[in-house]
């Protein structure tokens, strides 16, 4: 399938200025960042994970522990679509009973993926509290959920898809809003 | 009975010499169920009633014989019985079927023979001629009474699918029955380290960890039967041969004088392991002797070409469809061939330039005769015997199993598209098998 | 890349792009199977039925785990005599089954072939846990994954097979994956028990097979050494002499394993026979990794049935 670019949502400077903001935010409402783990879910995730923890680490010379969740086993869509999605690891540091959660992805859509990343979560443990940090809220939610830190809210059409660039997957740094032809 | 005229086929007749005009096509008059005449025009007379079929474009030849069914009749009547096995027969052109003695009871004596006889003289259809047993209960031990199953109608004597092990007791065997000028018939499987095997061993038993037969548990047997043949002068007959070592064994026994005929079945020409392998465990293609390899198929096609092989006999072995519904391990030897072997031998052999025509029809009928000493069959001479069969060899069609006469299913060819069909069958001046009117 | 086929029926039809993503995929459910809750949901809803026509406990309750941590629910049949003698055809079985709806179908049968006769018939998803002599598909997985975490590869690796390869189905799963993913294999036993004409089978693969004609040959610099159990009733049917003779010409032990390489490792598909092909010495040392087998069937079971029932419902 092919896309039309219809806009620029963000650019580098714009995701960087973005990810400041939500990591001042962190810091102010969480006190103990000792207790924080900043858990990425994969793929997007991961790498915005672990910009926060590079902000707070500047900002405040705390190292926040990070980790990866691949909620690929956890899907509600399993039996509906065709091909086997590739499963990758799973990593979180240690137990996380107690601790404090913050999930971050890159887009915040129907609510389905927080939901199963939160199913997975409880099987490692009981964390004291979990929270949710995204890039961009789209809006169309299908579960009650909602997100502690939004870097910008979008409200977009059904047909578009938020395309979130990141140098580790793409070849460039920026958001953009694409449509299918 | 009206007289029949078979009227513009191309004649093929390998009992008598060829001549120039035989490519000119020809009439053929049948009359009180012998062969009455050919010539390029024959006009029926106003004395007696006349049918006619035109047969133009199509070829005629001496009524096709199958040395080497299975008929199941009796004892093993959900597979098949001597009614429909004839009736698959004529289906296929052959208008003589000859049948193993592997029924329950075993036919090792007379009175199975008559009762064979009868039921076949019943069916009306292709003329049955049985092969008695070797050995009482084929139990490769004792000879059966040979000599009153010859007064009663058997053709040969064979324990096919039970070789006798004992060459011994082989030895005997092929002694007394040449003092009746009986050929006998045998299946060439020294068990070889190798009871219960479900195909050839090689690279693809390899491959599907299936037990394999190697080639030389027939090339083993058919050493043996040549020397005993050699010893005591008898004839022997290889049923269904498939390797390229008995081939080229039977090929230097017969120069050495050796009283020695041969068969081929139309699998065995056309069909190898690998594609076995391919069918994906498919118990239609599991048979004995078992498919072989593509460097066997080979020389069996050297063999035909050469006339190392005598002839083609079909080795129909009608299982019912549960009995082959099974592990293939578990399952029945043996498939289905009488409604195939003719567009199999048409399309294989003649139509990729292996053989001619004359000598397909010399390896389905005139040969087939001479080897069972079946006097006025395999020939269209006056006088003879009126079996006939019309093959139209361009007709394409593809195989229908659910068409099938017999009982049974079990073929792999289904499906297969094939250049060369049976027109009509006449038995003994009658047409048993398509119409008498039209084309 | 995806597992675009219905069964998993023989490692011979799979490409080696396709080994690799099944050994992939079960080195998440590795980590899995180290967590504290040892479950996912990913195939809640779903059911898989074992059907074993042949009694195994190791391999049955290997499927039975990998089913049950993956939320399915595992249904275990033992028929222990084939349907041919139950009078009830193989077809039979597999429209019986089909009726139950189940997603995936487990199948161990000691006929060749039958689980691929099943599965043309049946919807659901066939695995094959092993049929008669022709292939056991998930133990090879198992020790390809085995392998590769302790050798961090398995393209170069010189593996010495030795015992009976004309009746192993474990033999022939590993002789194609381990020859299409590269590795030399060198086969060694009876000549008795060697079958003919298979190094042909291995045309065009980056791997080699070769025979070696003694058991210490095949160990020369062997990175990995595979040995198979020998069943007894192979000497009734004339293999080979005796169990003692068995152990003593072809069995492995300290001495013949010195000539593999120094970090060698030693496989075995389980159950042994201690002291016929394998020496306890060497069962239980430093070199043998039969218990890394184990645990990594569970691992290599649940991707394939994530990767082969995890989609639409059959």
């Amino acid at each position: 399938m092919d896309f039309n670019e219809k806009f620029r949502l963000m650019t580098a400077e714009d995701m960087n200025r973005v990810l400041l903001r939500m990591a001042s935010q962190i810091v102010e409402n969480n006190p103990d960042l000792s207790n924080v783990i900043l858990v990425g879910i994969r793929r997007r995730g991961v790498p915005l994970a672990a910009r926060l923890a590079q902000k707070i680490l500047e900002m405040d010379q705390v190292t926040v522990t990070t980790g990866a969740l691949d909620i690929t086993l956890y899907r509600d869509d399993l039996s509906t679509v065709g091909d086997r999605p590739v499963v990758n690891r799973t990593e979180l540091p240690g137990n996380i009973t107690g601790k404090t959660i913050i999930l971050v992805d890159d887009v915040l859509y129907t609510g389905r993926t927080v939901r199963a990343a939160l199913d997975e979560l409880i099987d490692f443990g009981r964390p004291h509290r979990v929270q949710l940090a995204v890039l961009v809220d789209r809006g169309w939610r299908e579960l009650p959920i909602q997100a502690d830190y939004v870097g910008k809210i979008l409200p977009t059409s059904e047909r578009e898809i938020v395309k979130v660039m990141l140098p580790e997957f793409d070849e460039t740094e920026q958001v953009i809003v694409v449509e299918p032809q | 009975m009206k007289d029949l005229l078979i009227r513009n086929g191309m004649v093929i007749d390998p009992s008598v010499e060829r001549s120039v005009s035989d490519d000119e096509p020809r009439d053929l008059l049948i009359r009180d169920g012998r062969i009455a005449g050919i010539a390029s025009r024959i006009e029926p007379g106003d004395e007696r009633e006349v049918e006619v079929i035109d047969a133009r474009g199509l070829v005629v030849t001496p009524g096709l014989i199958d040395l080497h069914v299975h008929l199941r009749e009796p004892g093993f009547e959900y597979k098949e019985t001597i009614e429909s096995g004839a009736r698959a027969a004529v289906a296929g052109g052959f208008t003589a079927i000859c049948c193993m003695p592997n029924t329950r009871p075993v036919n090792d004596n007379s009175s199975i023979t008559s009762f064979i006889i009868a039921q076949g003289r019943a069916a009306g259809l292709a003329s049955i001629f049985p092969i008695g047993a070797i050995t009482a209960g084929s139990k490769g031990e004792q000879l059966a009474e040979i000599g009153e199953m010859m007064n009663a109608g058997i053709v040969a004597i064979s324990d096919d699918g039970r070789p006798v092990p004992d060459a011994g007791i082989m030895r005997r065997a092929l002694e007394y029955a040449s003092d009746f000028g009986l050929p006998v018939v045998d299946h060439c499987e020294d068990c070889c380290g190798a009871t219960g095997w479900a195909m050839h061993e090689g690279q693809y038993s390899a491959l599907m960890g299936l037990k394999g037969l190697p080639g030389a548990a027939e090339d083993l047997h058919v050493a043996r039967d040549l020397i005993l043949a050699e010893m005591t002068g008898a004839h022997i007959h290889i049923a269904h041969i498939s390797t390229g070592r008995s081939v080229e064994m039977v090929r230097a026994a017969r120069l050495r004088g050796v009283r020695v005929t041969c068969e081929v079945t139309p699998h065995h020409f056309t069909l190898t392991d690998g594609d076995l392998y391919r069918s994906g465990y498919d118990t239609n293609f599991k048979m004995a002797p078992p498919l072989r390899t593509a460097e066997d198929l080979q020389a069996i096609l050297e063999g035909i070409a050469d006339g190392t092989i005598d002839a083609i006999a079909t080795d129909h072995a009608p299982h019912h469809q549960n009995e082959k519904m099974v592990e293939f391990d578990h399952a029945p030897n043996g498939i289905i061939g009488l409604e195939t072997a003719v567009p199999l031998a048409l399309d294989r052999l003649v139509h990729r330039g292996l053989i001619t025509l004359p000598r397909l029809v010399e390896m389905l009928s005139t040969a087939p005769a001479r080897i069972f000493n079946l006097a006025d069959r395999g020939t269209l001479r006056v006088g003879a015997i009126a079996d006939v069969t019309i093959i139209d060899p361009q007709c394409n069609r593809k195989v229908d199993l659910g068409e099938s006469f017999s009982k049974s299913r079990n073929s792999p060819f289904g499906g297969w598209e094939l250049k060369g069909a049976v027109n009509r069958t006449i038995v003994g001046g009658r047409v048993v098998f398509g119409s008498v009117e039209g084309n | 890349m995806r597992l675009n086929r219905k069964d998993l029926l023989g490692i011979a039809e799979l490409t080696a792009a396709e080994i690799e993503l099944i050994l992939e995929t079960a080195e998440t459910f590795r980590d899995i199977n180290t967590r504290q809750i040892k479950k996912v949901p990913t195939l809640r809803g779903k059911t898989v039925i074992n059907l074993f026509f042949e009694a195994s406990t190791r391999t049955r309750t290997s499927f039975e785990i990998a089913a049950k941590r993956l939320s399915a629910d595992a249904i275990n049949i033992s028929a222990s005599t084939s349907s041919v003698v139950k009078g009830e055809t193989l077809v039979d079985t597999a429209l019986n089954l089909q009726a139950m709806a189940p997603d995936a179908i487990v199948i161990r049968h000691s006929s060749s072939g039958a689980p691929g006769r099943i599965a043309a018939i049946a919807r659901a998803a066939v695995i094959n846990a092993g049929d008669g002599t022709h292939e056991h598909p998930t133990q090879a997985l198992l020790d390809a994954l085995t392998i590769r975490h302790r050798k961090g590869r398995l393209a170069g690796l010189r593996v010495a097979i030795i015992g009976d390869i004309l009746h192993s189905r474990v033999a022939r799963s590993n002789i194609h994956l381990l020859t299409k993913m590269g590795a030399e294999v060198v086969l060694a036993g009876p000549r008795t028990l060697l079958p003919f004409d298979l190094e042909k089978i291995v045309d065009a693969r980056p791997g080699r097979l070769c025979f070696a004609r003694s058991v210490e040959e095949a160990l020369r610099g062997a990175d990995v050494v595979m040995t198979l159990r020998i069943q007894l009733e192979r000497q009734s049917g004339g293999f080979f002499p005796s169990l003692r003779e068995y152990s003593t010409q072809f069995g492995l032990n300290r001495r013949r394993l010195d000539l593999a390489k120094p970090e060698a490792i030693v496989l075995h598909p389980g159950p042994i026979n201690r002291g016929v092909e394998i020496d306890s010495d060497i069962a239980d040392g430093g070199a043998s990794v039969i218990l890394d087998q184990v645990e990594n069937g569970v691992a290599v079971r649940m991707a394939i049935l994530y990767l082969l029932a995890g989609g639409e419902s059959a």
